[in-house]
């Protein structure tokens, strides 16, 4: 963890602000606490003075100066006395309880109480705090009254350390879990750069580390990682159709390329070459048609086309497909037969659900007949139904169906079954069935139809 | 020789005045040609600016235009001609899949839309259908070919007199034959405009509802009135010329 590194995080800098705004806070706090105390505690002392004082000018005005100095002489003895000193004209110290007293002090007669350090008479050897006011009494007499304020003053000091103690604590806490708390998220964020650079590199497998404490970076990192599933199998997918377009679009290519060569090194009747040009038309329009399919997959799987969504009635789209497919079923001496269940409504695009049935009509007219030798009349059943929310078509046959293990595969582009190549057909008719399902946010599932193959289309009814 | 079956098959008519705005030259250059074989007079912009231009000057039977172009797109051309009022006929072409871009170039204005690649015999069959769309005829009620009879209001059908009964749908697509009669009608097209489905089908599903018809309309007949267009589509027309 490289200092510069942490000093450019978010968290470095908000930790910053957000200490230096705690401390200027906590030092207000701890000044404020101190001050107010020592007024508090300053007042207290000031109001006890003043009713000591006027204690002794009432015993002054009732018997006098040897009254007031009797008084103080009887409660300077008391212990924990507060602190008295009387003085006669020639400044002399007549009663107290307080040893060295500058003669200074004493002339600050009638002024606001003043702190002092003192002595006791009884206890020489400490030095304490005192408020103290001065008097004049009659006769050129003169008082000292005072408090002592070191056990307050000792108070409000322990309030204040160890308010700056805790101030001291709290800052140093709050450091080390900064420290502890950047150094998780840096770590975090480190394993996503590493990840990300490993993805980067081309290892699209790599996914970002879910430590299971649920918390924001794990959700995070789920749906990175859901985006990457789906980018993966986006890329995968991409691969596999270069791959496929790559090697089912050659060979008609070639096909396409030999025959109008072979026409043209054989013999120069214009009926040859006619007959080679039609076969050569013929053979670009299958290779338009596999190519407007797979653009139309693509397109489909890029995501929704904008507003072509209406309301669509699946029993209607089915009754269309069938009066389309019955004449070629008919010829095909396939039972062609739709049974539907009053209107099945969806949000979606007339023209590719229109097309997705008309795709597995077409197989189930195909792949109705079934093998030599199968005495039963091929059959190709369409129903369109409500399930809960779901609006459900299926297309089924009577004929060999699809082995269990093929199923998932011959959704897939230009996934042909070595039995079916013999059909026409580009191997691209069932995945633009899965691509039309999954763009209406529905599924497509394939089932033994006992005998022959049902393919179920299911979309979320409207 | 191109010997395009629209060439072979029309004989004449009055030519139509096409404008083609494409930027693929090689393209523009042979459909320019076939349409010139097929008695029209074609002309040729390679960007959209020269195009409009072109559609504010002249007087054309029907547009073609592709959707990209340099300097100006053609959906804009389109919708332009539409606000001053101009309906002439557009086809639009477009490399762009299809559905939603299907409904964009219609509502921009065109009347009808052809994905990228296409085959030239398709291109030219819609051209044709679409140039003569406003001709007279297209309203009639009884619509005549050789002696084949169809009464749009009553929905009968006769041919030498002899009713010939037919499925709701035999009777549009018979119906829409005979509106472009002695036009080429591809497979596509009759899937738009009889079951209204602009995909393709994957086998010979329209051949077959077409050999039904003909076997109901022509059998019997010394002539047949129903053809078949090699690579191209359907044609219905009077034998006797």
């Amino acid at each position: 963890m490289a200092f510069g590194r942490v000093v450019r995080t978010t968290a470095f800098k908000l930790s910053a602000i957000y200490f230096v705004v705690f401390t200027a806070f906590a030092l207000v706090f701890v000044v404020s606490i101190s001050k107010t105390t020592d007024r508090l505690i300053g007042d207290q002392v000031r109001e006890t003075l003043d009713a000591e004082i006027r204690g002794l000018a009432e015993q002054g005005r009732l018997g006098g100066l040897p009254a007031v100095i009797r008084t103080v002489d009887q409660r300077s003895r008391a212990p924990g006395a507060s602190l008295y000193v009387v003085t006669d004209a020639e400044g002399d110290v007549i009663t107290g309880n307080v040893t060295a007293i500058a003669p200074a002090l004493m002339e600050r007669v009638g002024l606001d109480p003043v702190a002092i350090n003192y002595q006791r008479m009884a206890d020489v050897a400490s030095v304490n705090t005192a408020l103290v006011q001065v008097l004049q009494l009659p006769g050129g007499y003169r008082m000292l009254v005072g408090r002592d304020i070191s056990e307050t003053q000792k108070f409000r000091d322990i309030v204040e350390r160890s308010l700056f103690s805790i101030v001291v604590l709290m800052i140093g806490l709050a450091l080390v879990s900064w420290f502890f708390v950047s150094r998780r998220v840096l770590k975090r964020i480190d394993s996503v750069a590493a990840t990300s650079r490993r993805i980067m590199e081309g290892d699209l497998s790599g996914r970002l580390e879910i430590t299971g404490t649920g918390d924001e970076f794990d959700r995070l990192a789920a749906s990175l990682n859901a985006m990457l599933d789906r980018i993966e199998a986006l890329l995968y997918g991409l691969k596999d159709v270069t791959d496929n377009v790559a090697h089912d679009l050659k060979t008609p290519l070639t096909r396409l390329r030999n025959r109008v060569e072979s026409a043209l090194a054989g013999p120069e009747r214009s009926d040859a070459y006619r007959a080679a040009l039609e076969a050569t038309i013929e053979e670009s329009d299958h290779l338009i048609r596999t190519f407007n399919a797979l653009l139309m997959i693509a397109r489909i799987e890029a995501g929704s086309p904008d507003g072509s969504r209406a309301p669509v009635d699946l029993a209607e789209v089915a009754a269309d497909v069938v009066d389309l497919y019955e004449p070629l079923a008919e010829e095909a001496g396939v039972a062609l037969s739709v049974e539907a269940e009053g209107a099945v409504t969806v949000e979606g695009v007339r023209e590719l659900i229109g097309q997705a049935l008309a795709n597995l009509v077409d197989n189930a007219i195909k792949y109705a007949a079934g093998e030599e030798g199968d005495l039963r009349t091929p059959a190709a059943r369409i129903h369109v139904r409500r399930e809960g929310d779901l609006a459900v078509v299926t297309v089924a046959d009577n004929g060999p169906g699809v082995p269990e293990a093929d199923r998932a595969r011959v959704l897939q582009r230009f996934v042909r079954l070595e039995k079916s190549r013999s059909q026409p057909g580009s191997g691209l008719g069932l995945s633009l069935v899965a691509a039309v399902a999954r763009l209406h946010d529905g599924s497509i599932t394939l089932d033994d139809a006992g005998p022959g193959l049902a393919v179920t289309l299911r979309l979320p009814a409207r | 020789m191109l010997s395009l079956p629209v060439a072979r098959d029309i004989g004449y008519r009055a030519p139509m005045r096409i404008l083609l705005i494409e930027d693929d030259r090689e393209a523009a250059a042979y459909l320019v040609k076939a349409l010139k074989e097929a008695g029209h007079v074609a002309d040729h912009a390679a960007d959209g600016e020269t195009g409009a231009h072109l559609v504010e000057d002249g007087h054309y039977d029907v547009l073609v235009v592709d959707r990209m172009l340099p300097k100006r797109d053609g959906l804009s051309i389109v919708a332009e001609m539409r606000r001053r009022g101009d309906d002439t006929p557009v086809l639009i072409l477009s490399a762009l899949g299809q559905v939603d871009d299907r409904v964009k170039g219609l509502r921009a204005g065109g009347d009808d839309y052809l994905p990228k690649p296409y085959a030239f015999s398709e291109l030219l069959a819609r051209v044709e259908v679409l140039a003569r769309r406003r001709k007279p005829g297209e309203t009639d009620t009884l619509i005549r070919v050789g002696s084949l009879e169809l009464d749009r209001l009553s929905r009968e059908v006769r041919r030498a007199g002899q009713p010939i009964p037919l499925q709701p749908r035999e009777f549009r697509l018979l119906e829409y034959l005979m509106k472009h009669a002695g036009q080429v009608v591809t497979r596509t097209m009759l899937l738009e405009n009889v079951w209204d489905y602009h995909f393709d089908p994957q086998t010979n599903v329209i051949d077959v509802h077409v050999s039904r018809l003909r076997s109901k309309i022509d059998k019997g007949f010394d002539e047949p009135l129903l053809h078949t267009v090699r690579g191209a589509g359907y044609m219905i027309r009077d034998g006797v010329r």
